[in-house]
């Protein structure tokens, strides 16, 4: 067993999986990684399922020792990761050795990095999951940030099954920017706002503005008018859920979200662009585009199928494999064993 | 209660099954049905759901159904929900000790009313208390049917810090905090009951659709409860309606 040992503990760093699902009915939020695609795509360069946990950090600062070899991937936003003060890939599997030191400068673009590890990072599940949860205490590393000396078993580097490193081919690499366009289907509630209100909702930029985490993100930019309320009786609210309240300027509720809410919801952000307001941070723009429910549904599944062609093609690329290793992986909820063998 | 369910488009994965744009009963007990009734029907393809007040969110996978394949049969489920055996609401008793360091707020509730302590007290733990939904926080429940007799303003200014277990009041409103987080409840005492525990088999004791009782308890009764809770030894009394 190899140990990542924080010697930096950067900003808000946590362990964060695919979510925690299925106790929402109880008031538990989902958590999970806020960018998904980040996640999975590190996931799959160190050989693991989409789904296991990772490293999520922001912006600048983290710093890690390891105590043993590992294999490693570096994703999402580029926070200038370095092992020994020496730049490396992202997107790309790092080998790094007993004693090596993985460092991030500041943030070039994006907002939160992603760290895999083959083969997981060893804390326990909790409500099916491994996601932080930090208000509830529960989950990741104690229920908790990451701080300075904390010491996390990882996965080692399975010397007798590396063959090569794997990358995500660069014409797969998201850019992130400063100004972005996300695609919502409207609803649940937009026959709350007037048609001036939709039409500025839809036409207008807004910035990211400092009220923003895992939570949610508070947007500034034109207010939304409402016909005459802006309060609902309290119902369920989900990822990407646009909240308007009565002062005209929108929320998106994310991972940590409260699983209900007594605010009028526009709009709600199609779950691959969820991943790009995932990047996003304080003083980035974003603008709504309308979708309708078929295209977005068109558009999910090529986007889950896409996953399968990134895993051939880093395959492809690298070709490196774990032989007779059993798993569990969980497709909609339901958990399956998987045995992977070893191809050449 | 609306004449015709609304089925309400909640971004790519989930609807909102809305029956009725109300606090009220006999609505909230449409949600629980069709909450169970999809649960028992184990439909491939719907993942989770979030009962509500009044409505039901159904989180499903498009990967296995179309919009109004999900729709189609959810239809088909609430024009067959009637006939379903709902599992018997149940009352949960929840030890409270009222008042003192542990309830800073009841003289405030009890002058508010123009009544003593003691009829605060009487009032609060006289009824049964239907749990509308679970929210906001791990196992927060929100409570109907508290008597407008002992009803009280939030906070002017809210607490940073309300402690785990502490029982408030807030306008007609009535609850219970089961994570240590900020309010402007005002708080008139304190269960001992863990309602939120992510280690316990079943982390969050209480479900929508069944009913809660305060029972009153003194200090030793408190302490005795704690204790047991922290070993994960005690017992909740829970009755039929």
């Amino acid at each position: 067993m190899t140990i990542m040992k924080i010697l930096k503990p950067g900003m808000y760093t946590t362990i964060q999986d695919i979510g925690r699902y299925n106790h929402q009915k109880s008031g538990m939020s989902v958590s999970g990684a806020m960018d998904q695609f980040s996640l999975r795509v590190a996931n799959i360069l160190v050989g693991n399922i989409d789904s296991e946990a990772c490293l999520e950090t922001m912006l600048f600062g983290l710093k890690i020792k390891f105590e043993g070899d590992a294999l490693i991937a570096v994703t999402g936003g580029d926070l200038m990761p370095m092992i020994n003060n020496k730049a490396i890939d992202m997107w790309s599997g790092v080998k790094v050795l007993d004693g090596d030191e993985l460092s991030f400068g500041t943030v070039k673009n994006g907002c939160r990095s992603y760290i895999a590890i083959e083969h997981g990072i060893d804390v326990p599940e909790v409500m099916g999951s491994k996601s932080t949860y930090v208000k509830g205490k529960v989950g990741g590393f104690e229920g908790r940030m990451l701080k300075a000396g904390d010491e996390i078993n990882i996965g080692s580097l399975d010397e007798n099954n590396f063959n090569s490193i794997k990358k995500l081919p660069i014409e797969l690499i998201p850019s992130y920017s400063k100004d972005n366009i996300v695609r919502v289907v409207m609803g649940p509630q937009e026959d709350y706002f007037t048609e001036d209100g939709i039409n500025t909702f839809l036409d207008c930029a807004y910035e990211v503005t400092n009220e923003a985490d895992r939570m949610g993100y508070r947007l500034s930019g034109t207010k939304i008018s409402h016909k005459a309320f802006a309060d609902i009786i309290s119902d369920a609210v989900t990822m990407g859920s646009v909240q308007v309240p009565g002062d005209g300027a929108p929320i998106i509720m994310m991972a940590d979200r409260q699983t209900t809410g007594g605010y009028t919801k526009i709009a709600t952000i199609i779950t691959p662009d969820i991943n790009i307001v995932g990047q996003l941070k304080p003083g980035d723009s974003v603008r709504f585009k309308l979708i309708d429910i078929e295209e977005a549904h068109r558009i999910y599944r090529k986007y889950m199928k896409d996953f399968d062609e990134i895993r051939g093609c880093v395959a492809k690329l690298g070709c490196t494999t774990i032989s007779g290793r059993k798993f569990k992986v969980r497709v909609n909820n339901k958990e399956y064993e998987v045995i992977v063998e070893e191809i050449k | 209660m609306y004449e015709e369910v609304k089925y309400l488009i909640a971004g790519d994965r989930a609807i909102v099954i809305e029956f009725g744009d109300e606090i009220e009963e006999q609505v909230n007990s449409k949600i629980r049905s069709l909450t169970v009734a999809i649960d028992q029907e184990g439909v491939i393809g719907i993942n989770e759901t979030i009962p509500t007040y009044r409505s039901l969110m159904v989180i499903y996978d498009p990967m296995i159904m179309e919009l109004d394949e999900l729709i189609g049969v959810i239809k088909s489920i609430i024009t067959r929900m009637h006939e379903l055996k709902l599992p018997e609401a149940k009352v949960i008793e929840i030890p409270t000790l009222y008042g003192g360091e542990y309830g800073p707020d009841i003289e405030y509730v009890a002058d508010h009313n123009k009544i003593s302590i003691d009829e605060v007290i009487k009032i609060h733990t006289e009824m049964e208390y239907l749990i509308y939904m679970i929210g906001f926080t791990p196992g927060f429940p929100y409570l109907g049917g508290m008597s407008d007799k002992i009803e009280a303003p939030r906070l002017q200014n809210p607490r940073t810090k309300i402690p785990v277990g502490s029982v408030g009041i807030a306008g007609k409103q009535t609850g219970i905090y089961p994570v240590e987080s900020p309010g402007g409840w005002q708080l008139i005492g304190r269960t001992p009951v863990k309602l939120y525990d992510p280690y316990r088999k079943d982390p969050v004791l209480l479900n929508a659709g069944d009913y809660i009782k305060f029972v009153q308890i003194d200090e030793s009764e408190f302490k005795n409860i704690e204790a047991l809770e922290l070993e994960g030894k005690y017992k909740v009394t829970v009755r039929k309606i």
